[in-house]
C-alpha cells in the first residue's frame, strides 16, 4: 500500500482529476447502462402481463 | 447427425434461451463484481507507481479492458448479424441487436478514458492519429447499427440491413488493431503480444487481466439481460411469453 492517507490517495500524485475522471465516469455509464437494460426487461414482462404486445 | 441438429434448434429456440439467460446473469454478476473488485485492489493497492507516468498509468485499468471488449464484441454482432442473415435465424439477429449499445459503451469508455489519459502524458485530449481516429469510427458504426437496426420497423428486414452494415463494418476492427503498426501514431503500440514478454509488471498485467474479465462478465450480464427484453418485445404473440406473467 503506497498511500498514507486519504487524501493522497484521492490526490493519485497530481493526477487524481485525470484518474477519478475516468473511473468515475466509467462506473456511472456502467450503471445506467444496467439499469436501463433491467427496466427494458421489466416493461416488455408488465406489458405482456397487461396483455398487450410489447 | 440428428441428434446434435435437435440440441442446436433447441438452443437457439428463444424460450429455452429465455430460461437459460434468466439463469446465467446472476452468475454473470457475481463474477463481474468480484473479479472488478479484486482487480482493482491490485491495481490501487498493489501495483507499484509507474516511473515515467506516475499514477496517471492506473487508468490503464478500465482503458485497454474497455478497447479490448469494444472490437471483440463487434466481432461477436458481426458474427451474430451475419448468422441471423445467412441462416434466417431469430435468435442469431437478437444476439446482435443486443450486443450494439453494451459494445458502444465500451468503445465510449475506452475514447473518454484514453482523453483523459492523453491530456496528463501527450499534453492533448485528443488528435487525429490512425488509432484514435479508427476507433472513433467504429463508435460511428454502433451509433449507425443501432439507428438503422431502430429505424426499420420490419424485424427481418432490420436484421438484414443491420448485419449488412456490421459486416462492412468488421473491416475497421482490424485496421484498429494493425493501425499502431501500419502508421506513425501518437498511441503506443500494443500493450500485450503473443510474440514477445508484455511490457509491464506483472502485478499491473494481472490487475488489468482481472478488470478485462470483469468486464467481460459485465458484458455477458447486461447484454444477456437486453436480449431477454428484446426476445419479449418480439415474441410477444407467442404462446410461452403469454404465459410468462401466470408463472412469475
Amino acid at each position: 500500500m503506497y498511500w498514507k492517507s486519504f487524501d493522497e490517495f484521492a490526490h493519485m500524485g497530481g493526477y487524481g482529476l485525470y484518474v477519478w475522471g475516468s473511473y468515475f465516469v466509467t462506473l456511472a455509464v456502467m450503471l445506467a447502462e444496467s439499469h436501463l437494460a433491467a427496466r427494458r426487461q421489466r416493461r416488455a414482462l408488465a406489458l405482456i402481463a397487461e396483455g398487450g404486445t410489447a | 447427425m440428428n441428434d446434435a441438429k435437435l440440441r442446436w434448434s433447441r438452443f437457439a429456440a428463444p424460450s429455452r434461451f429465455y430460461a437459460l439467460a434468466g439463469r446465467s446473469i446472476p452468475w454473470c454478476w457475481a463474477v463481474a463484481l468480484l473479479l472488478g473488485a479484486a482487480g482493482l485492489w491490485i491495481g490501487f493497492a498493489i501495483a507499484p507507481t509507474d516511473f515515467q507516468q506516475g499514477d496517471a498509468y492506473r487508468i490503464i485499468f478500465i482503458h485497454v479492458p474497455a478497447a479490448w471488449m469494444a472490437m471483440l464484441i463487434y466481432m461477436v454482432m458481426a458474427f451474430w448479424a451475419a448468422v441471423g442473415w445467412m441462416m434466417n435465424t431469430r435468435m442469431a439477429s437478437m444476439y446482435a441487436r443486443a450486443l450494439a449499445p453494451t459494445g458502444a459503451l465500451m468503445t465510449f469508455i475506452a475514447l473518454w478514458t484514453g482523453a483523459l489519459w492523453g491530456k496528463p502524458t501527450w499534453g492533448t485530449w485528443w488528435v487525429w492519429d490512425a488509432r484514435l481516429t479508427s476507433f472513433f469510427i467504429l463508435l460511428l458504426l454502433y451509433i449507425g447499427y443501432i439507428a438503422l437496426t431502430e429505424a426499420i420497423d420490419d424485424v427481418r428486414r432490420a436484421a438484414n440491413a443491420g448485419a449488412l452494415l456490421a459486416l462492412v463494418g468488421a473491416v475497421n476492427v482490424p485496421i484498429i488493431y494493425f493501425s499502431v503498426r501500419w502508421w506513425n501514431t501518437l498511441h503506443q503500440g500494443a500493450t500485450i503480444s503473443a510474440t514477445a514478454a508484455p511490457k509491464m509488471a506483472s502485478t499491473m498485467l494481472t490487475a488489468m487481466l482481472l478488470m478485462t474479465f470483469s468486464f467481460w462478465a459485465y458484458s455477458f450480464a447486461v447484454a444477456l439481460t437486453r436480449a431477454r427484453a428484446i426476445v419479449l418485445e418480439q415474441e410477444s404473440d407467442t404462446e410461452w411469453v403469454r404465459a410468462l406473467p401466470q408463472r412469475a
